[in-house]
């Protein structure tokens, strides 16, 4: 028999491949934050669209500058730098002035990202980066609006009609004053669940947060084993060492407060700075947990999601390189047997 | 002796900071603003000068064993003497260094050049070479406090370029000195690499 009658096409594998790419899965993801920013808009008004636009386009931005300025394929359309963008102007206050938005985005895709290769090579999570650099505006990153108290429509798409805007406490606060009286007397469970309460722009509802996630799930663009462990972690800690003594509340409060659903679903899910293994997700998810819950409890911060993160981020190369799935049909290498212990005289 | 070699070794090919990545403790700590960076820049000159000179001259003298004691000690001398100095002529400088100063003791420029070269070479040469590798240190901590002072508080030599208001903090903060020092050595990579590439 001829075999080059047959017409075979001779390749390696694989054969067979899906239509996944890394735009696919990033425009998941930003579909996904859609009921966040809807809320948003909602809670604080327009604003937080101008703000998640401006950002979002300053990110696509950058990345397309550095990559026509230094001569390389443009990556822009893997919409990675969009959502980068989106979730800068997430993590913000929603009163932040523009200027700083695309100072944290310039950080976030040529610093963080770009110059460590691109993407897939950024070793922290460039939003939160950026979230980081940009507290050097303390001030402008700390003011706070309280829940649907956004001013008409057009107003509030100008930098200076938000001066006026009240400080107003965010749950945070007053969490970490330990005043969960006022906090429950402020808002109640049901506010905090839909999210109209204060808070940066896209942290605000928990629940949109949640359907997001879930989506991601359900798509199966991220595992549970991130979120899970990591919010999980949170309410086993604050369950058992609750401040006041409604321990089901503190815990409740906690969970709902704060960029916890956020983080736990959009930020420490991103596929380069996190583990590769199922049991290393686990492993992060719980170190991003226990940070989390000791600069809420012990630090000066109100909220020690993004540092957390940051931090689990940097811990990632050791996870991996610790935390090895075994190879199917290997037998288990047998360690060693440690050398006795030598008898100490008069112990 | 060639001037003209120990300047381009200790300004570029052989920079003590962006090349042989010594001392990088007081270079990341105290460039924050140009008078700081200055002050450091020229007492570390001055030092090394002066400690490869005396190292230079006792280079037959001091035994083998106990050669890194030595240099300390002689290397402490400088030291006190410039801290005293500055403390009476400059004490805003002085001040504003703060522990800076003394710590030049164990700064390891100061070190490698009296253990790789002054031990080793002429008083003449050992003069000029912890002129050049005192410059290049000099010259990098005042490119990094002048990027630093001018992103993180908004001025430059103390003059104001624009508001406060406007300055990230975070550039004046340890996290700032970290940022610039990488992006210097980067460029410094890469400036060479061309050289090479260029011939």
């Amino acid at each position: 028999m001829n075999y080059k009658e047959l017409n075979l096409i001779g390749s390696s594998s694989p054969h067979l491949r899906t239509k996944d790419s890394a735009a696919h899965i990033m425009g998941e993801v930003l579909i996904a934050m859609v009921p966040a920013l809807g809320f948003a808009v909602y809670n604080f008004g327009w604003r937080a669209l101008a703000n998640t636009l401006v950002s979002a386009a300053g990110c696509v931005f950058f990345e397309w500058l550095y990559r026509v300025l230094l001569r390389k394929n443009c990556t822009v359309g893997d919409l990675s730098a969009a959502v980068t963008g989106v979730l800068i102007a997430f993590v913000c206050p929603v009163t932040i002035p523009y200027w700083i938005l695309l100072i944290g985005d310039f950080f976030a895709i040529v610093v963080v990202k770009q110059l460590f290769g691109g993407v897939g090579k950024n070793f922290l999570n460039p939003a939160l980066a950026a979230r980081a650099f940009m507290l050097s505006w303390a001030g402008e990153m700390t003011t706070w609006v309280g829940p649907r108290s956004a001013p008409p429509l057009w107003t509030t798409l100008f930098p200076g009609t938000v001066a006026d805007a009240v400080t107003y406490p965010t749950p945070m606060a007053l969490l970490h004053e330990n005043n969960l009286a006022g906090l429950q007397q402020m808002y109640d469970l049901p506010k905090m669940l839909v999210g109209l309460i204060g808070g940066c722009v896209g942290e605000v509802s928990a629940l949109m947060l949640l359907i997001g996630g879930a989506f991601l799930i359900l798509r199966k663009v991220i595992t549970w084993y991130i979120p899970a462990s990591y919010i999980g972690s949170v309410a086993l800690l604050t369950f058992l060492f609750p401040r006041g003594n409604d321990p089901l509340m503190w815990m409740l409060y906690n969970l709902l407060g704060g960029g916890l659903m956020l983080g736990a679903f959009f930020m420490a899910t991103d596929y380069v700075t996190s583990p590769v293994s199922h049991k290393g997700q686990v492993i992060f998810g719980v170190g991003c947990g226990l940070i989390t819950v000791f600069i809420r409890y012990f630090g000066s911060y109100n909220e020690g999601v993004c540092y957390a993160i940051l931090v689990m981020n940097l811990m990632v190369w050791l996870i991996d390189k610790n935390v090895r799935p075994s190879r199917f049909g290997v037998p288990k290498v047998k360690k060693a047997p440690k050398a006795e212990k030598k008898e100490v005289d008069g112990k | 002796m060639n001037i003209g070699k120990q300047l381009k070794e200790g300004l570029i090919t052989q920079n003590p900071v962006l090349v042989q990545l010594l001392g990088m403790c007081s270079t990341l700590a105290i460039t924050t603003t140009i008078s700081n960076g200055i002050g450091m820049g020229l007492s570390v000159t001055a030092i090394l000068t002066l400690s490869n000179v005396f190292i230079s001259l006792l280079r037959k003298i001091i035994p083998e064993q106990i050669r890194i004691a030595s240099y300390i000690v002689v290397i402490a001398g400088f030291v006190t003497m410039v801290d005293l100095l500055l403390q009476a002529y400059q004490p805003d400088i002085a001040e504003s260094l703060g522990v800076f100063i003394p710590l030049i003791v164990v700064n390891c420029i100061i070190l490698a050049r009296a253990e790789s070269f002054a031990s080793k070479n002429k008083v003449l040469p050992a003069a000029v070479d912890g002129i050049c590798q005192g410059l290049g240190y000099t010259v990098v901590l005042v490119v990094m406090s002048a990027i630093r002072e001018l992103l993180g508080s908004g001025s430059l030599a103390g003059a104001r370029v624009f508001p406060a208001d406007y300055a990230a903090t975070m550039m004046a903060l340890p996290v700032g000195g970290f940022l610039t020092l990488g992006a210097l050595i980067a460029l410094m990579q890469w400036i060479q690499n061309k050289a090479k590439g260029g011939k």
